[in-house]
């Protein structure tokens, strides 16, 4: 009779179980069972989430081929085939991470955790200095495309960007703020606490490992090409004052602008974004539009090579975002795996957060040769 | 296979390490070869019409390898894999329909005149000085 | 064997349950039991339909006469219109049955204690009041909204509205939709009680996990919808934008992939509450079980390949349009399934007209109007004609008013007294389905005769020779608001005052029955015992507890002899 075992307390026995079964599941299988089908469910609303941004390459691809012969070569090939493999192996630490929590080695899961997550922001390190490059070259979105050089060539930039700058003020923050803390921690005799923002630090410490590696593999580059156009270290402050200098008017000379438009910002405050300083950046006055008078020999540019780009900076900072979301989810393993709580009835999340991170993986699988390697 | 251990729990299956770098080393091939054949495919004489379908297929590749054994899905329980690959149906399903349709009404788009839109116009007329 | 004492452990209302084991503001904020995040769902759509009903008469009234009867600019009205349609699509019809009713009945029907992932039901309630707060914040920024809730480019993109709130609202309810559809598909699957087969569910489950299957494939393509419209409008990207070389009617391929699909996200719940509802008070075994079951997942399939019969005249090519008209007609087919499978199972039932069944036979009604005419608009040739009229706007309101609203309702009677275990009073409760009713068919009837004449859709003002149409309408809309009022304060009085009622009053047969009204905090104080949802001769009236319980529960001497053998 059904009725026999009736009782309040009847999740109590539960407490041989351990102390991480929730009190609605029956069992660690249960559990287990739920969060998995839980993950690979979020995983299909990721894969769909992404499908707009494929679904708008595919069609711009197909109805404008010429587009995207004209474009990808501005991106670096090497510096996505570097990207890919530290993402590869980011998945492969997260799956000796998955392993070591399923035998229950949380020490050996720590140090793996940590791995992947220094590759994932060594990823964004490299990530950034292709988009400073790009900003520097005045690649942007489609309404702020103020590219002005025809050949591939002759847009090697060297030096320090002001972009990569901007962008690393905040990584530099993080890693002053977690050292500190971590400090702190360590002088109230707070060894997880330490530890977890050591690790932290570490983490952070990849973005800027990317960047120079990244910046190393620009220079390579920069080498090899024989008419590479080469700009002088800017300072960072004091450049957006310089940039009526006669050096910016020879940039202009090369510059070609066909038609006006992109350039309703000037009209509208709303829009006027960084796209706008880095149009000035690169010493562009936007009176100048529809003008014939800086055409030179140039051939023209087209001006919707912008789309795509605004594609590729749509799916790739997507993807970046998923990269940082992906790294405060590994945090938090990081800090549970300091903490000892995985066993090999209870490594659930481990599992989760690794599957997020393949997939993570799977998608840039995909953008690389889709962006960076179109022949 | 995964790991045989009997004392633990039956939803819980370590991958091999050997399989795991393994599995990253034929990844690390895939790319090479990607990057390798998209560079060299003027040389080899492969007709550009190919390189498309070659670079998918190779990603494709890649892509198996790291849902089959990083993602254990080659272990998991089968609801959970058709879930996942259900996906893609709907995605193909998204991109098939929309391809088609803007494919035909491309010719419409091209033969409009961008400069006439009201807001263009507007542009286009302002003192240029 | 169970002795009286402990049937009335089992059966009589606790002295301690969900709504009283714990107190304070932050046992509510906080919770994470699914019946109370599932009233604090249901007290969050009710606030928006009563917003966004508002707006709709004050809509309305405006129509009183043919040049405006309000002192609104015609900007106003185009704002108003919007955020009605908006607050309604997108803060009160989706979640109303699934994360409202379904929250507090699906894990019950399970025998489960909670859902799967009880944090983040509670992360989608609050994402609901952000993205709510959100949408409207669009009105509070001082801009209003004027794109229509369909935010179709390149107007979003152009107008000086609060589109970027209102997106970015309708971003984030998008993921409260997504969480909830996530938890619930995750709970069918893995917590039914030992030995539950599939089709030993209640065909509510069945409609909510179809609906689930439509909210997690198809709710992310909104998300990333949105945000290209954000990144177009902010940064002008050129993917929509017609200026930079975009294609605006991609925008509405994007957006119809998801909205297409969320109508059935809006009826397919209904469908299941109103299958409860019409097994129960005909005491009859549902007609085709499986049919019904089935139907439900072939009508979350199948909406997904329709989505271009909403772009019929916007520049689609022929052949797609051809194409989607064709399947948008085989939509019909499951739809019809359910309708008569209903009627099968009203057919010599002992019928119980209390307020849930004539808010059920309402549903039936007004659901068969509205989905036959949208076979009207499905095809080419009347659709031509009919695109952008009343005719639509009648449609898709007998659809998601005449259907889900008034499944809703229904369905909040029905489960009631299960949640706060008082009765209502059903006298008043039926005035109120008889005036929503009544009030409904007033309002959008005479608009399919307008639409047909070629009154066209969101204008402020009209031709007079529409004036006796869109007054009977506004005279409906007063009526069918005052309807809803009185029933939202029949439900309010009956949670405060009502009698007390026992724990299976309607003698249902679905596991949540078998707990106490109002239930247990871990839903049973017993593991319940499975039996066919649908078996209502399982049930016997037990005189000392004044309620329906289990054959297996009551008194063995007192129980009569079954009408018919178990089903097997
Ligand atoms: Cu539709």
């Amino acid at each position: 009779m059904a009725v026999a075992d009736h009782s309040h307390d009847h999740h109590d026995d539960h407490h041989d179980h351990g102390e991480f079964i929730a009190h609605h599941f029956d069992s660690p299988e249960q559990q287990f069972d739920s969060g998995k089908l839980g993950i690979w469910l979020f995983l299909v609303t990721e894969v769909l989430f992404f499908s707009g941004l494929f679904v708008a390459y595919t069609l711009y691809r197909n109805h404008h081929p010429e587009i995207f012969d004209q474009a990808h070569v501005y991106l670096n090939k090497y510096l996505g085939g570097l990207n890919t493999i530290v993402l590869l192996f980011s998945s492969l630490t997260m799956a000796l991470g998955v392993r070591s929590a399923q035998l229950g080695k949380n020490k050996s899961c720590g140090i793996y955790v940590l791995i992947t997550m220094v590759c994932a922001s060594m990823f964004l390190g490299v990530k950034a200095v292709e988009y400073s490059h790009k900003w520097d070259m005045g690649i942007l979105v489609r309404s702020a495309f103020d590219f002005t050089y025809t050949h591939p060539d002759q847009t090697i930039i060297s030096g320090l960007s002001n972009y990569l700058v901007y962008l690393s003020v905040i990584p530099l923050l993080l890693l002053v703020g977690f050292i500190i803390t971590s400090v702190v921690f360590r002088l109230i005799d707070k060894a997880v606490w330490s530890k977890f923002w050591m690790g932290m630090a570490i983490t952070v410490g990849g973005y800027f490992l990317g960047v120079v590696i990244g910046y190393l593999f620009m220079a390579a580059k920069i080498g090899e090409a024989k008419h590479a156009y080469i700009e002088p270290v800017r300072p960072i402050a004091l450049y957006a004052m310089t940039q009526d200098t006669d050096h910016a008017k020879e940039d202009h000379a090369k510059s070609d602008h066909v038609k006006g438009d992109g350039h309703d910002k000037d009209h509208d405050d709303e829009h006027d974004d960084e796209h706008h300083d880095a149009a000035h950046a690169n010493g562009e006055h936007h009176d100048d539009h529809g003008h014939g008078e800086h055409h030179g020999e140039i051939p023209e540019f087209d001006r919707n090579v912008g789309t795509f780009f605004s594609i590729y900076y749509c799916m790739t900072g997507l993807h970046a975002i998923h990269i940082i979301a992906g790294i405060i989810a590994l945090g938090w393993l990081y800090f549970r795996c300091l903490n000892n709580h995985w066993r090999s009835d209870y490594f659930g999340p481990v599992d989760y957060v690794g599957l997020y991170w393949h997939l993570v993986d799977l998608i840039w699988i995909y953008l690389f040769p889709l962006l960076y390697l179109i022949d | 296979m995964a790991d045989h251990h009997d004392d633990l729990p039956k939803f819980c299956h370590p991958v091999p390490t050997k399989l795991l770098f393994g599995v990253f080393f034929a990844l690390i091939f895939l790319t090479i070869l990607t990057v390798v054949v998209s560079a060299l495919a003027g040389s080899m004489g492969i007709p550009s019409a190919f390189m498309f379908p070659i670079a998918m297929t190779l990603a494709t590749a890649k892509a198996f390898l790291v849902c089959a054994f990083f993602m254990h899905m080659w272990w998991d329980k089968s609801f959970n894999v058709i879930a996942f690959l259900s996906s893609l149906l709907f995605v193909s399903l998204f991109i098939c329909m929309t391809l088609m349709d803007t494919g035909h009404y491309q010719s419409t788009i091209e033969s409009y005149d961008v400069n006439q839109m009201p807001g263009v116009a507007e542009l286009e007329s302002e003192p240029a000085e | 064997m169970v002795d009286s004492s402990a049937r009335k452990a089992l059966f009589d209302t606790p002295e301690t349950h969900f709504l009283n084991c714990t107190k304070g503001w932050k046992s509510w904020a906080f919770t994470l039991d699914h019946k109370r995040i599932g009233i604090m769902y249901l007290i969050g759509v009710t606030i928006a339909l009563l917003l966004a009903g508002t707006f709709a008469l004050v809509l309305r009234t405006h129509l009183w006469a043919f040049d405006g009867a309000l002192p609104m600019s015609d900007d106003m009205y185009n704002q108003m219109f919007t955020l009605h349609g908006a607050v309604m699509v997108f803060s009160f019809i989706i979640p109303s049955v699934p994360a409202a009713l379904g929250n507090i009945v699906l894990p019950m029907m399970l025998g489960a204690k909670d859902v799967a992932f009880p944090r983040m039901n509670l992360a989608s309630f609050y994402l609901w009041i952000i993205g709510t707060g959100m949408l409207l914040a669009a009105i509070l920024s001082g801009y209003g909204l004027d794109t229509g809730w369909t935010f179709y480019t390149p107007y979003s993109i152009e107008t000086q509205t609060g589109v970027i709130w209102a997106t970015f609202g309708a971003f984030v309810l998008g993921f409260s939709s997504i969480f909830t559809g996530l938890n619930f598909l995750v709970t069918v699957n893995t917590m039914r009680s030992k030995g539950q087969g599939w089709f030993q569910l209640p065909l509510f489950i069945w409609s909510l996990y179809a609906t689930a299957i439509i909210q997690v494939l198809a709710t992310p393509v909104l998300g990333i919808t949105l945000l290209m419209l954000i990144a177009e409008k902010t940064m002008h990207i050129g993917i929509f934008d017609p200026k930079y070389g975009g294609d605006p009617v991609l925008f509405q391929h994007f957006f119809w992939f998801y909205s297409h699909p969320a109508v059935y996200i809006m009826i397919l719940p209904a469908m299941g509450v109103i299958s409860e509802l019409i097994s129960v008070y005909s005491q009859k075994r549902i007609f085709g079980y499986s049919f019904i079951a089935f139907s439900s997942v072939a009508i979350a399939l199948l909406g997904f390949l329709v989505w271009g019969h909403h772009m019929f005249t916007s520049g689609q090519s022929q052949v797609v349009t051809l194409i989607f008209s064709a399947i948008t007609f085989t939509v019909a087919i499951p739809s019809a399934v359910k309708v008569f499978n209903w009627l099968a199972t009203l057919y010599k039932g002992s019928i119980l007209l209390n307020t849930p069944m004539c808010f059920a036979l309402s549903f039936i009604f007004l659901f068969g109007i509205g989905g036959l005419t949208g076979l009207f608009l499905g095809a080419l040739s009347t659709d031509i004609h009919l695109h952008d009229t009343y005719f639509v706007v009648a449609h898709f309101h007998f659809v998601m008013v005449g259907g889900t609203l008034t499944a809703l309702l229904g369905g909040v009677f029905h489960w009631w007294p299960k949640v706060w275990g008082r009765m209502y009073n059903d006298f008043l409760g039926r005035v109120s389905c008889f005036m929503v009713f009544a009030g409904f068919n007033l309002t959008f009837f005479p608009q399919f005769v307008m639409g047909s004449r070629g009154m066209p859709r969101r204008y402020a003002s009209y031709d007079p020779e529409f004036l006796a149409f869109h007054q009977l309408s506004t005279i409906g809309a007063f009526v069918l608001g005052w309807g809803i009022v009185l029933a939202v304060g029949v439900l309010i009085y009956a949670a405060i005052k009502g009698p007390r009622c026992g724990a299976n009053p309607f003698k249902a047969a679905s596991l949540e029955w078998q707990s106490s009204s109002p239930p247990d905090f871990h839903n049973f104080v017993h593991n319940p015992l499975l039996n066919d949802p649908y078996d209502f001769d399982a049930m016997v009236f037990d005189e000392e507890l004044g309620t329906y319980i289990s054959r297996e529960f009551a008194d063995p001497s007192k129980v009569p002899p079954r009408k018919e053998p178990v089903h097997h």
